[in-house]
């Protein structure tokens, strides 16, 4: 087994990706589209308001995207299989698919495929908005910004995203893909359950189970009959709303492949940065102080992990939120909020209507985007996929979210675009807007920034690990207020350990990387290796023997012999072997196998006295000769009746000579009466 | 080793599914049903053959309701709160959600209309339910360290299952209700292709053949057109879940294709709030429902409105929908004793109806008067519509899924019992399975074979694919990385493989099978060779040459050559004495009169397998055969070859019929 980690990723938006070599196969883990590149494309210029993009140093050209640098290096015949765990992890798919070569399967749960096509379905609108603008590409295999002239010109940051760290990045961009090729690609994923066992050509089990990190989010268990693997991505224990982390589907497999990088983007990001606009920019921080005991079911989680209370925190965060909200209102600015994670949002919207209720604000919500309307519809039809508390709704027969209620009674109001003509009709301000973020260059969130960029009582929602600095480079100047949030998106650092202990590994890879920053105590029970970006790993295999299944039908026609002086019997078996959902199976051949009685493998010594006596019982008379010149155990037996065999014997061989068949097989088979052998 | 299965409820009639099945030290009960058709203690299964004690608890290792018909899941809370079973209950998410709507509605008919004493309360509906555990399809769920229970779509209704169940090496389905066929709003059942010790199916129609389903449907959508054009009032007896939302898909469909006007109503508000539920179960529903619904819902009816007793006698035609079905009773019966006397009016009944209901009074033939008890009776002039769709699978689908799942052994309930015979004798005789139709509270015993448990070494399994590798050329590698030792899982993935081996059987150890090769080294101990040897005198004198084909005769043949002797053999090399001169010409001389082209040359030796020849040096070699008078041109060659090539031993005959011509 070998890994390759082709990126670290990047934020919840872009999560780590790996190449798994197992059994002989590819799989592909994950294939997002690294979201922040959007970022050094201009928003379409507005009519009227062309200089605001000028001196932003943007690109000014239809947006393609970057996607996981290193992918498009690994020739897609080769990928055999892609599994895929968050919505956001499929957004470069259809990037994979519409390649011919590619043939491989595609496995995500129902909800990610769902969510994720939803998604890709925005994204490619909104884009559709560039198109018409700037028309096609001319040159559609190297538009006029990728010339190293018009790179050069763009600011070191900017660079950076363009070209990666080491400047070997400029492969990785795509041009976006077309409906035909999302369409492509949702028929080539298989949705599956969560715990629905899928077996990738009959060697490899593969079953998703809820990681808690959004709806329908999830972690795997991959198993081959020579490992068993937990590939654990960006994890949360206890969610709002959704199905929480499920460890008990991922205990006691040999491997944790250990890719919840979070911890590591989360800190990485560009903190300076965003101080220099901290005048009017708040940043929530983690207070560890603020956990307190939680009245949430406590049994689905191991004490170890509880610890500190994160949905405690994340409920403290986000009523902070929601105070910040009430006072932008209060003061009579609007709230913009562009968040794309599915679950954060209803959160959100529930908590937000709740406060509004309680300040008894009638100020109206929109939620924008060409897919909010179906993202609305889906999601109340997803029980399964919910919290045990949620899922009491679906019980008690009222709908599962509260936005379906919000509509009925006009307090939400959902559009594909805000150019639309009702939405004109209804608009009013202060409102508070849900868009997708698409790094602030996409969608409705670019008239509604340059209409409220300089409006000091508005209130702009972030999240950590965008840079906002960069972010906002076409809305300058920034009068807004800016309150970037860190929602948990992963497993704490101080509670990896503890949930090794727990999964009980044999052997952990890990991050290098967040071996540095974090390091690990010394621990017996398991070993670790580390990995870093595009240097495969060989995982040296732990298993001596392979489990299999002895089916009936061959079992009884064994025919075992007992050794003379161990407890051990052997049996000759010879049948036809299969593998069928990651297992071997042994079974009687279809057509009868000649089973010869002669054995044909023979250890230790043979006893003169009793192969004499063998002979006799089949009625072959003779004399043991001692032969003279080798003292150790070397004799010889002839045979003088009925025909002339001469028998000679070593301690290691043992020669028959006879003219007549009938003889030869006589003795030989006296022979095996007193000699171990098969 | 076996499944003992023990059928509470649904042995050789329709009613009260239940049956209990144990295996592998585990006991699972397979839906908790209830009779429809009787009032006094048949109504409810026998659960004292259970636990003679009565406690389940331990008698019992889960119970898995298969979908929410009363038939299926109606003696449930009597079993949890008044029997008192408090272990796990597995069903789906739909059952666990419109299972209390039909519990309630039925419990509510017994009490509030028949007036009879309540077997369970609402709370105990309630208490019941919140001990669920919900399944969702294809997901497994491990009830405990041994017992693993997975549920498949099974069409019917919304959350029908069918159940499979693996406790170590026995594996069982049982399906519960199925179709096999998609309608308005369900899709077909569908299952993977399992590996099973018995599948327990339900046999409803179990000798019936349906035709298309949309003529059915015309003919269903005509009648009621027909009624209601002339001013007549249509009532539908269904349960308040299934049968209800299917019909109403297809009439409010049906209203907006023709612009119909005609009311449809539905009986009190529990209905409307049924299409809540199946609003947000719409991942239960087909395909195209599901497509369709992204933008609206189709359980949001555009012609359907809620019904107001006061309705019932107002005039102008109308369609109601009320509950229960099959006229057991409840607002159904009120409306029809109402209804029942006109002609102008219509009463649509669903394809089966248990015996004791007025359903199934009115459709075994055509009475013109119901007597309700001995005082009350209704004239009967309305149209009676039999709808021939019905959600359960045929005869045909039947025989397909125990076909396709093609198990040791079935077992058939939920059925009519000389029908059960007929599907019986057709499983037994065209797919040549076992098949039982156990009566209600008989016990079966299914034998099974257990697979043993074996460890393989990867040397094992890699000699078995380099075997294959052999066999298949190498196209298989194409794909894959050559350099990755693990091609072999990929080749034996795709086909089967010859496997050859030892099995090693050590007492308390797990058995072990091994390559040849590693048997010695594994009981550590050294090989004791055994070879047949013989020396064989050939004659090497002058002869004429002879090149005449004609003079050869086919002299042995075996499985691995054909000899072909001259009568006189002539070489027309120089020759020289040396040994390796003589192999030569014996190399020679075998290749061109045996057809064995491999025969090998080693230094001193010629090799063929095992089969090894050398001239012998040795002047009185005891493998020698006495001679009996040959000349001094006769020439010894050592023959010696291992037992398992025994075949070869012919060779030295062939040897010694060779005379080798010779110039000195
Ligand atoms: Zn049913
Ligand atoms: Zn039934």
């Amino acid at each position: 087994m070998k890994l390759t980690c082709l990126s670290q990723g990047n934020g919840y938006y872009c999560p780590p990706t790996h190449i798994l070599q197992l059994c002989g196969f590819r799989l592909l883990l994950e294939c997002p589209i690294d979201l922040s590149s959007l970022a050094v494309f201009s928003p379409i210029p507005s009519a009227g308001a062309a200089n605001l993009d000028a001196s932003s140093g943007l690109l000014r050209a239809l947006p393609w995207l970057k996607t996981v640098p290193g992918l498009h290096l690994w020739d897609p015949s080769l990928i055999d299989a892609v599994l895929v765990s968050s919505p956001s992890a499929m957004l470069g798919l259809p990037f994979l698919t519409r390649n011919a070569k590619f043939c491989g399967k595609i496995y995500a749960t129902e909800v990610v495929a769902r969510i994720g096509q939803l998604l890709m379905e925005d994204l490619l609108s909104m884009h559709a908005e560039f198109l018409q603008f700037y028309g096609a590409d001319v040159k559609p295999a190297s538009p006029e910004w990728m010339k190293w002239v018009e790179l050069e010109k763009l600011s070191p940051v900017l660079k950076q995203v363009v070209l990666g760290e080491d400047g070997e990045e400029l492969g990785a961009w795509m041009p976006l893909y077309s409906a035909a090729d999302i369409k492509e690609c949702m028929q080539k994923i298989q949705p599956l359950k969560y715990g629905e066992e899928t077996c990738f050509n009959g060697s490899i089990i593969m079953k998703a189970y809820s990681s808690g990190l959004d709806i329908g989010s999830c972690n795997w268990t991959i198993n081959s009959p020579k490992i068993s693997i937990t590939y654990l991505s960006s994890s949360l224990f206890m969610p709002a709303c959704w199905k929480g982390f499920d460890y008990h589907s991922l205990l006691g497999n040999d491997l944790v492949l250990f890719s919840d990088l979070s911890s590591l983007s989360s800190t990485a990001s560009t903190c300076a940065e965003t101080r220099e606009i901290r005048n009017n920019n708040m940043i929530v921080e983690n207070d560890p102080s603020l956990c307190s005991a939680s009245a949430l079911s406590k049994d689905e989680i191991p004490h170890q992990l509880f610890g500190t209370d994160e949905t405690s925190d994340e409920i403290e965060k986000i009523s902070f939120i929601c105070s910040c909200i009430i006072d932008s209102l209060e003061g009579g600015g609007s709230v913009l909020i562009p968040i794309s994670r599915l679950g954060t949002v209803l959160l959100l919207l529930e908590q937000i209507s709740e406060s509004l209720e309680s300040f008894n604000l009638k100020v109206p919500i929109f939620m924008i985007s060409p897919t909010a309307e179906e993202t609305l519809a889906f999601v109340n039809t997803v029980p399964e996929w919910l919290s045990k508390q949620r899922q009491q709704k679906l019980f008690s027969g009222e709908a599962l979210f509260n936005h379906v209620e919000l509509k009925k009674v006009n307090r939400l109001h959902v559009f594909p675009s805000i150019y639309s003509s009702e939405l004109l009709m209804m608009w009013q301000e202060p409102c508070i807007i849900f868009s997708p973020h698409w790094s602030l260059r996409l969608g409705p969130v670019v008239p509604l920034l340059r209409r409220w960029h300089a409006d000091p009582k508005s209130l702009l929602i972030l999240e950590q690990g965008v840079n906002v600095e960069v972010a906002l480079l076409p809305f300058r100047p920034v009068a807004i207020k800016v309150l970037q949030s860190s929602f948990l998106s992963g497993i704490m650092m101080h509670k990896v350990e503890p949930l090794l202990e727990i999964l009980h590994p044999k052997l952990v890879l890990y991050p290098e990387d967040l071996r540095i920053q974090y390091p690990l105590k010394e621990n017996s029970s398991w070993s670790y290796l580390y990995y870093s970006e595009n240097v495969q790993l060989r995982v040296p295999s732990f298993v001596e023997d392979v489990k299999a299944c002895l089916e009936t039908n061959l079992a009884f026609q064994l025919r075992p012999r007992r050794l003379t002086q161990q407890n051990i019997a052997i049996a000759r078996l010879k049948g036809r072997i299969f593998l069928s959902k990651g297992k071997y199976f042994l079974a009687a051949s279809r057509i009868p196998m000649e089973f010869s009685n002669k054995q044909l493998l023979y250890w230790g010594s043979i006893e003169p006295t009793c192969l004499l006596l063998a002979l006799q019982d089949r009625g072959l008379v003779g004399t043991i000769h001692w032969n003279k010149d080798a003292a150790n155990g070397v004799y010889t037996i002839q045979i003088t009746n009925p025909e002339k065999a001469v028998i000679e014997t070593s301690a290691t061989m043992t020669t028959i000579s006879c003219e007549d068949e009938n003889t030869a097989t006589l003795i030989y088979e006296a022979l095996g009466t007193v000699c171990d052998g098969i | 080793m076996g499944i003992e299965c023990l059928v509470l409820g649904a042995g050789q009639e329709v009613g009260k599914s239940c049956v209990v099945v144990s295996m592998g030290g585990k006991r699972i009960m397979f839906d908790c049903g209830m009779h429809m058709g009787y009032l006094d203690n048949r109504r409810f299964p026998d659960f004292s053959l259970i636990s003679k004690t009565g406690d389940f608890d331990s008698a019992l290792t889960c119970v898995v309701i298969t979908h929410f018909h009363l038939d299926h899941v109606g003696a449930l809370p009597y079993f949890t709160e008044v029997c008192g079973y408090h272990g796990p209950i597995y069903m789906t998410y739909p059952t666990k959600a419109l299972a209390p709507l039909m519990l309630e509605d039925y419990r509510k008919v017994m009490v509030d209309r028949r007036g009879e004493e309540e077997q369970f309360t609402y709370d105990h509906i309630m208490e019941c339910l919140k001990k669920v555990t919900p399944l969702d399809l294809k997901q497994t769920v491990q009830v405990d360290k041994d017992l693993e229970i997975r549920a498949y779509y099974a069409g019917h209704v919304l959350g029908a299952a069918m159940i499979y169940a693996k406790v170590g090496e026995s594996t069982i389905v049982y399906t519960g209700d199925y179709n096999m066929t998609p309608d308005r709003h369900l899709g077909a059942a569908h299952i993977d292709r399992l590996q099973l010790d018995l599948l327990i199916t339900e046999s409803t129609y179990a000798t019936t053949i349906r035709d298309s389903k949309y003529a059915r449907e015309r003919e269903f959508l005509r009648a009621i057109h027909k009624c209601v054009a002339g001013g007549g009032k249509v009532l539908i007896p269904t349960f308040a879940l299934g049968r209800a939302q299917e019909l109403c898909i297809l009439l409010d469909d049906y209203w907006e294709r023709m612009n119909l006007k005609v009311p449809i109503y539905f009986s009190a508000g529990l209905t409307i709030q049924a299409n809540m539920y199946y609003k947000m179960l719409i991942g239960w529903t087909s395909q195209k429902i599901k497509e369709t619904s992204s933008v609206r819902n189709t359980f949001d009816f555009k012609h359907v409105c809620p019904f107001d007793r006061s309705l019932i006698n107002a005039p102008g035609p109308c369609v109601l929908f009320a509950t229960p079905g099959m006229i057991s009773g409840g607002f159904s019966l009120e409306v029809f004793k109402q209804w029942a006397p006109s002609e102008l009016n219509l009463v649509t009944l669903p394809g089966y109806c248990v015996a004791g209901t007025i359903g199934h009074k009115l459709m075994s033939g055509k009475p013109t008067r119901i007597d309700l008890d001995k005082d009350t009776y209704v004239d009967v002039r309305c149209q009676i519509h039999q709808l021939s769709f019905s959600p359960h699978t045929d005869s045909k689908g039947i025989m397909d899924l125990v076909e396709y799942l093609s198990p040791k052994h079935v077992i058939l309930v939920h059925g009519e019992k000389p029908k059960m015979a007929m599907l019986k004798e057709r499983i037994q005789s065209e797919l040549g399975i076992q098949c039982y139709y156990p009566a209600n509270n008989e016990k079966l015993l299914i034998s099974t074979t257990q697979n043993v448990k074996i460890d393989v070494t990867k040397k094992f399994i890699r000699s078995c694919s380099s075997a294959m590798l052999s066999n298949v050329k190498n196209s298989l590698l194409s794909i894959s990385d050559s350099g990755s030792k693990d091609n072999e899982i990929i080749k034996l993935a795709r086909e089967d493989t010859t496997a050859e081996g030892i099995l090693l059987m050590e007492k308390t150890k797990t058995a072990k099978l091994i390559h040849g090769n590693e048997l010695l080294h594994t009981l550590g101990v050294k090989e004791h060779q055994v070879r047949f040897a013989f020396c064989c005198p050939v004659e090497v004198t002058r002869m004429e040459p002879l090149s005449d084909e004609a003079n050869t005769t086919l002299c042995h043949v075996n499985s691995i050559m054909k000899v072909y002797v001259p009568r006189c053999l002539v070489t027309e090399d120089r020759l020289t004495t040396a040994n390796n001169t003589l192999l030569d010409i014996l190399l020679s001389e075998l290749e061109t009169r045996t057809e064995c082209k491999n025969i090998q040359i080693a230094s001193d030796s010629l090799q063929l397998h095992t089969f090894h020849v050398r001239v012998c040096s040795t002047e009185h070699c005891s493998y020698r055969k006495k001679e009996n008078g040959v000349g001094e041109s006769v020439v010894y060659f050592c023959c010696s070859w291992s037992p398992c090539d025994d075949r070869l031993r012919c060779l030295c005959v062939v040897l010694e019929l060779f005379k080798i011509r010779n110039e000195y």
